[in-house]
Order: C-alpha cells, then sequence, then structure tokens
C-alpha cells in the first residue's frame, strides 16, 4: 500500500466514531438484538449455542432411551418410531457439531476474546459480525423448523450420504431433506462472514508492540481454525448445492442413472469434514492451554510448538478424509495412502498434548473449577486420540466401521472438544463477561456430576462396539446376537448415566444465574492472568472495552518471572525504570 | 529477564498499531480465496464426472448437444479486456482519480455484455435439449457457469456502485481495490472454467 487511505479505519469499529462513554439511549431491542459490539454478539451466539446443547441433549435422551430399553414410552416425548429415531441421530449429530461447537467455540469465544486480547474495541467488521449471527440464527431456526414439516425432519445421518439423502422415495423426508441442507448451507455462510472478520481483525487490530508471537494461543488457534474452515468449506458447499438440486430440481450429480457418482458426495463431503473436526479442536485446545498456563503459574511450555503443531495438524487434515471411507469401495492403493496420513496427523497432536503436562510439570496447580475441566478435557481426549488410531489404520477400520466403537471414539474427541472445553472456557471466563464469581463448591459438584457419568456412557460403548454392534439401528430386538441381556446391561447403564449426566446439568444453569446477582464481586483480574482481557478498565468490559487502548509489552504467559514481586507480569504493564524495582 | 534486556527495550521506539493492508482488501482475499475452493471443488467434481463418462460413453455425453466454443471464446475476450481496463482504471486513479472513469465505465459494459451474452447462450442450448435434468453433464455445466455468472453479476453491482461513487469523488483507494480483486477474481476463473467445462 503506497498511498495511505483517506477513510480512518484505524484499529476498530468504523461505527463507533462517536466517543465511548457517551450515553445514547438504546431500545432493548437495539441492545441485545441488533447490537454490533463483539461482546454482545458473542453472548448471543454463546445463549443460542447453549439452547441448541439443550435440544440436541435432550434428543440424545430420547434415542438413547429407546436403545437400553425399547418400545418403552420415553418421558416427554412418547414412544420413538423407527423415523423419529433416525431424525433424532441424524439431528443430534448436525447439532452438536453445528450448532453448539462451532457457535460457542469459535463465534462466542472468538467473538469475545479477540479484541479483548489483541488489545482494540471491536472487530474491524462490527456488521457483517451482526449479519453473520443473525444468519446463524435463520440457519437454526430452519433446522429446528423441520421439526414440523410434513414428513418430519431429515434421518438420513449427518454425513448425508446419497441416494439415501439425495431421493425422497428412500428418505421419506420430501421437506426434511432440503431443509437441513440449506440449513447447514446457511451456517457456513455465517461462519465464513465470521472468519473473514476474525483473521483480518487479528492481522490488523492488534495493540501496538503486540507481535505475532506475543498473541495469546487461543486467538492463535480460534484463527487457525477459522482459515481451515474457509478453506475446507468451498467444496462442501458445492456438494450441498448439488445435492439440493438432486433434492429439488431434479439433476443427476450423484444419481448413477444420469451419469453421477453418489462417492463423489463422499469425497466432498470428508473434505470439508475431517478439517471440521480440527476446526472445533483447536480453539478447544487454544482455551485449555490459557487455563492450564494460569492455574499452573507456569510459562506456557513450548508456546511455538503449540502454535507449529497446530498449523502442522491443520495442513495435514486435508489430507486424511477417505480414512472415512475404506470400506465405500475406493481404491485399495488409496487406503494404504490415507492410514499413513491418519497415523501421522496424530504425531502433532500428541507433541501439543505432552506440551500441556510439561507445563502443569513443576507448576503451582490450583484445582480452581476450570483447571478441573481443562485437566479432563486432556484426559478424555487422549483416550479419543488413541482410539483413533485402530480406526485410521484401514485393517482394523474395516472391522470396526460403524460400530459403536467409531461411536464412542468420535465421542472421546467431540465431547473434550464441544462440553468440556466450553465449560473450561466458560467457568474461567465468566468473571470477565459477567463481573461475578461462579460458585466454586457447586462449579466443582457440576464437574464430577458431568465428567464421571460422561465415562460412564461410552466406556460400555466401547466394549458393545468391540461387540459387533452397529450404528443407527433403531432396534436391536431382530438381531439375536446383539439382543442378549448382557448386552442389554451395558446399554442400561449407558442411558442410565447419560440421565444422571443431564440432571447434573441443572446445577451449572443453577449455578450460572444465581452467581449473576449473588456471585462474589469478581474484579478486574480475579485470576492473576496476565492477557490483555483481565485489564479492563470496567468488568464487565464497556462499549470499547477500554477508555484508552493498551499498549502491549510482553509475551501473554510471564507467571512467576524470577526477580518479581508478583507472580505474573501483565501484558499492558511498561517496563520498570532502570532502577530496579526489588524490594 | 535479565538487566541487558531491559535496557534494550527502553530504546526501542514507541510501539504503534500497524494494518498490514487495508481491513477490506484483506476481508476480500479471504473471501475469494474460500471462492477459489468452492470453484476448485466443482471443477475436480465435473473432471472425475468427466473422466468416467469419456471412458465409458465418450465426450460429449450421448444425446447432449455440443458446445458453442468459438462463440464463447470471443465472449471470454471481451471478459479478460474488462479485467484490463479495469487495472488501467486503477492506474489512472492513483495518477488522478476523475480520469479513470471511463476505463471503469468501460469495465462495466464489458462485463455486462459477457453476462447478457451467456444468457442468450443458454437460452439456446435450453432449446437444444441441454437441460439440468437431461444429464448430469447439463447439471454440471448450468451449475458451474451458472455459479459464476451470478459471481459477474455481484461484481457488476459492487463495480457499478464503485463508479457511482467515483462520479461523486468520494471512491477511496482501499475500497477500489477491494471492488478490483473481486472483480479480477471473476475474470481471471473464468478461462479455468472455460477451459475444464467447454473444451
Amino acid at each position: 500500500m503506497a498511498e495511505p487511505a483517506q477513510e480512518s479505519e484505524s484499529h476498530g469499529a468504523e461505527d463507533h466514531g462517536h466517543g465511548h462513554d457517551d450515553h445514547h439511549q438504546e431500545s432493548w431491542f437495539i441492545h441485545y438484538c441488533w447490537s454490533t459490539d463483539h461482546k454482545m454478539i458473542a453472548m448471543q451466539y454463546m445463549f443460542t449455542g447453549m439452547a441448541m446443547a439443550i435440544i440436541g441433549g435432550f434428543m440424545a435422551y430420547v434415542f438413547r432411551m429407546q436403545l437400553a430399553f425399547p418400545g418403552i414410552e420415553v418421558p416427554g416425548f412418547g414412544q420413538v418410531s423407527p423415523t423419529e429415531y433416525n431424525s433424532l441421530v441424524t439431528n443430534h449429530g448436525a447439532i452438536m457439531i453445528f450448532w453448539v461447537a462451532m457457535p460457542v467455540l469459535i463465534a462466542a469465544f472468538g467473538n469475545y476474546l479477540i479484541p479483548l486480547m489483541l488489545g482494540c474495541d471491536d472487530m474491524v467488521f462490527p456488521r457483517l459480525n451482526r449479519l453473520s449471527y443473525q444468519i446463524f440464527l435463520i440457519s437454526a431456526i430452519v433446522l429446528l423448523g423441520s421439526f414440523f414439516v410434513e414428513g418430519g425432519a431429515f434421518g438420513g445421518a449427518w454425513t448425508a450420504y446419497p441416494p439415501l439423502s439425495s431421493k425422497a422415495e428412500y428418505n421419506m423426508t420430501p421437506l426434511g431433506a432440503p431443509l437441513w441442507v440449506i440449513a447447514v448451507g446457511l451456517e457456513f455462510v455465517a461462519f465464513l462472514l465470521g472468519g473473514i472478520n476474525f483473521v483480518t481483525t487479528a492481522m490488523n487490530s492488534r495493540a501496538p508492540g503486540m507481535k505475532m508471537f506475543d498473541i495469546p494461543i487461543v486467538i492463535w488457534m480460534i484463527v487457525i481454525a477459522s482459515i481451515l474452515f474457509m478453506a475446507s468449506v468451498g467444496p462442501l458447499i458445492a456438494g450441498a448445492i448439488m445435492l439440493v438440486f438432486d433434492q429439488t430440481a431434479g439433476t443427476g450429480f450423484f444419481d448413477p442413472d444420469k451419469g453421477g457418482d453418489p462417492v463423489l458426495w463422499q469425497h466432498l463431503f470428508w473434505f470439508f469434514g475431517h478439517p471440521e473436526v480440527y476446526v472445533v479442536l483447536l480453539p478447544a485446545v487454544g482455551i485449555v492451554a490459557e487455563i492450564i498456563t494460569v492455574f499452573s503459574r507456569k510459562k506456557l511450555f513450548g508456546y511455538k510448538t503449540v502454535i507449529f503443531t497446530a498449523l502442522a495438524t491443520g495442513l495435514l487434515s486435508f489430507f486424511v478424509w477417505a480414512h472415512h471411507q475404506f470400506i465405500s469401495g475406493i481404491d485399495p492403493r488409496m487406503a494404504n495412502v490415507f492410514t499413513v496420513t491418519t497415523v501421522l496427523i496424530s504425531v502433532p497432536i500428541a507433541e501439543m498434548m505432552f506440551v500441556y503436562i510439561a507445563t502443569l510439570y513443576g507448576g503451582s496447580i490450583r484445582l480452581t473449577t476450570p483447571m478441573l475441566w481443562a485437566l479432563s478435557f486432556i484426559f478424555a481426549f487422549i483416550i479419543g486420540g488413541v482410539t483413533g488410531i485402530f480406526l485410521g489404520a484401514s485393517g482394523s477400520d474395516i472391522y470396526f466401521h460403524d460400530t459403536y466403537f467409531v461411536l464412542a471414539h468420535f465421542h472421546y474427541t467431540f465431547y473434550p472438544i464441544a462440553i468440556l472445553s466450553v465449560f473450561a472456557g466458560v467457568t474461567y471466563w465468566y468473571p470477565k463477561m459477567f463481573g461475578t464469581m461462579l460458585n466454586e463448591t457447586l462449579g466443582k459438584i457440576h464437574f464430577w456430576l458431568t465428567f464421571i457419568p460422561y465415562n460412564c456412557i461410552f466406556i460400555p460403548l466401547f466394549m458393545l462396539g468391540l461387540g459387533g454392534q452397529h450404528r443407527r439401528i433403531w432396534s436391536y430386538e431382530n438381531f439375536p446376537e446383539l439382543a442378549r441381556p448382557e448386552y442389554y446391561a451395558l446399554r442400561e447403564f449407558a442411558t442410565i448415566s447419560l440421565v444422571i449426566m443431564l440432571l447434573a446439568q441443572f446445577i451449572f444453569i443453577f449455578n450460572f444465574f444465581w452467581s449473576l446477582k449473588s456471585g462474589k464481586k469478581a474484579g478486574a483480574n480475579p485470576w492473576k492472568a496476565c492477557t490483555l482481557e483481565w485489564t479492563t478498565d470496567q468488568t464487565p468490559p464497556g462499549h470499547g472495552n477500554w477508555k484508552e487502548l493498551p499498549t502491549c509489552y510482553r509475551g501473554p504467559y510471564e507467571f512467576s518471572v524470577p526477580g518479581r514481586e508478583k507472580d505474573y507480569w501483565p501484558q499492558n504493564e511498561p517496563e520498570p525504570e532502570p532502577e530496579p524495582s526489588a524490594s | 529477564m535479565s538487566g541487558k534486556v531491559l535496557q534494550l527495550s527502553q530504546k526501542m521506539p514507541a510501539a504503534r498499531r500497524r494494518q498490514i493492508a487495508p481491513n477490506g482488501v484483506i476481508g476480500i482475499t479471504v473471501f475469494c480465496l474460500t471462492e477459489t475452493m468452492f470453484f476448485a471443488g466443482l471443477i475436480s467434481a465435473h473432471t472425475l464426472f468427466r473422466m468416467q463418462t469419456t471412458a465409458t460413453d465418450g465426450w460429449p455425453p450421448p444425446g447432449q448437444p455440443r458446445l458453442p466454443i468459438e462463440e464463447t471464446a470471443l465472449n471470454s475476450a471481451a471478459l479478460l479486456a474488462s479485467g484490463v481496463f479495469l487495472f488501467v482504471a486503477h492506474q489512472r486513479y492513483r495518477a488522478a482519480a476523475s480520469t479513470a472513469m471511463r476505463p471503469m465505465l468501460a469495465s462495466l459494459f464489458l462485463g455486462a455484455f459477457f453476462v447478457i451474452f451467456q444468457g442468450v447462450e443458454w437460452v439456446a442450448l435450453l432449446g437444444e435439449g441441454l437441460t439440468m435434468t437431461s444429464s448430469a453433464h447439463g447439471g454440471f455445466f448450468y451449475l458451474i457457469v451458472g455459479m459464476h455468472a451470478i459471481h459477474a453479476a455481484a461484481g457488476l453491482l459492487v463495480l457499478g456502485w464503485a463508479y457511482l461513487r467515483l462520479r461523486r469523488a468520494e471512491l477511496v483507494l482501499s475500497q477500489l481495490l477491494t471492488v478490483e480483486i473481486f472483480w479480477y477474481f471473476v475474470v481471471l476463473l473464468w478461462p479455468i472454467l472455460y477451459w475444464r467445462v467447454y473444451l
């Protein structure tokens, strides 16, 4: 750029030109529903995501009840028909990934943290940000609305393989299937707009003095995840458009009768689908990194290692997609190649986990609620990673394919991502978001009542999977070898654990709202952390975040620096005067 | 941190908040890269389909009309010329903003000609029996060319907006660059689509 642009696009929102502390009157609607403020949009994303999590959890409850006690009148739902069962498992998966993990981890934490951690007043494109949430909300409404159209919601599994997804005479949901694809497409548009915003903000709006390697890990991770998302989503949107045309206009992209190819969809879907795992994983490990360093009072062990492993993971994730298709009739030579890349991708992620464990080593660990969540994330994710090796190797995958072993494996990856790390992040940043502390006792009860039942749900499912229990079957009554009492005992145990876990979430909901009013006042920096979001003038931060935007002097994890009185050194604190301040 | 490091850092000049490029330029670049992946998805799907069909039935698929290669070559030239005119407009804008109006208008007209000509061609092909449902070949043709046409139409809208701002002397360089990047994306994408779909 030789010639500076004339307009003032200095570092933040263009409609923040007026002073930040003027008392303009905003109606309730403008303030809560039409806001361009990044914190409000983050809250909108977070609460929508949590509402969707409750809906998705309820779906899990209904179909688990049917699996453990076939034919039972499920309390709160009634009898589950095979069609309903299919649409429930399909939408449980879609909701938990696209309407819970994505909006909460990337959009909510991204919107909230990026400007606050980078020390600027808002995203660079605030109105694009508002549009992003509005499109997301419409997508959620379209998805939920599809339950009430003729034929019911789509039930062809969240992977939507044709011809089941493309032909109404097979899936029997002539309206539900296109609405489902449209909802997913709209959701992607929303995150595309959000991702553009995140990348541009992180590139252009960092506080003065904040160099690339002074950026907190969680911001790095959210930005890398956004780039991964945007690089991988194009082919899926192409596939989704083709699928909608197949469903509604009678084209034959995936129809062999008209020269099309159903496996083409699988390639387009999984080219996106596998990077998508890392799109939601990276923000989660970013959140965990922040929490582990703060509560170990130690510098993050290998800051750059984490960033480079994340980049390596991101790159590799584009070359592993066909491990989902080992039994789709792909060339066996291709399966060998994808086995190698799949096993390879566990190397950088394992390295990242070692970095976290090394950070814990020798630290003065404080087992607060957020720290418990973060540690449980590492525990659960390692189980998920190790079981994944068996599925990545094409030889063993041929046996494990589409069994409950796969299901338990990806719940040991997605559950830590979408639930454990989200609770870690929410309990950690709650004091900054709302100005009060969550109750620690209730928080710990909630943690144990979530974490123990969680393992009790999925460890039995590993066993069932090894026993040959296939996925996506409404009732095992017609499979004598799977309807044995010992199998039912495991299913019932998992289902009862699920009910306990879901009931425990009421503790969190109560704690959340009770602490809003009655929680202890948090102050600006309750955890004694170094990053910039803890240095705002007000807590919760006001419009514009700071009266005078901060300057950054050092990296984000300067804990227990020798020779300093305090064991943390905020990023915005100027260097001391030449006279040594040791006292 | 040793004392020496502190000494050094105090001599550093006051840090400034630096922009790598205008926000709009970064935003539209990221967007165009995403779009590149979108079209890469379409083109790779089409290429696979074409390889399979050529091996079994020959190309074009039996019973389907031949695509108008020559007319479209002419039309492609119009679109490329539109891109060249926009480049000229950029150079003129850097020298004196008001002189950029004429090349920009030429770019707009050539772009509009391209989109309209495509529409005329579609009507003719529909008449010859190539429809979205007649075969996967027809489906790919209308999908890929149609997706490009939607981008071209959107590009024309923002070009028109930029032209109106230029006439009122309100256009700033970062806005022109943002519009330009998108239009260059539309223009440069087309030869690839032409090569893969028509030839």
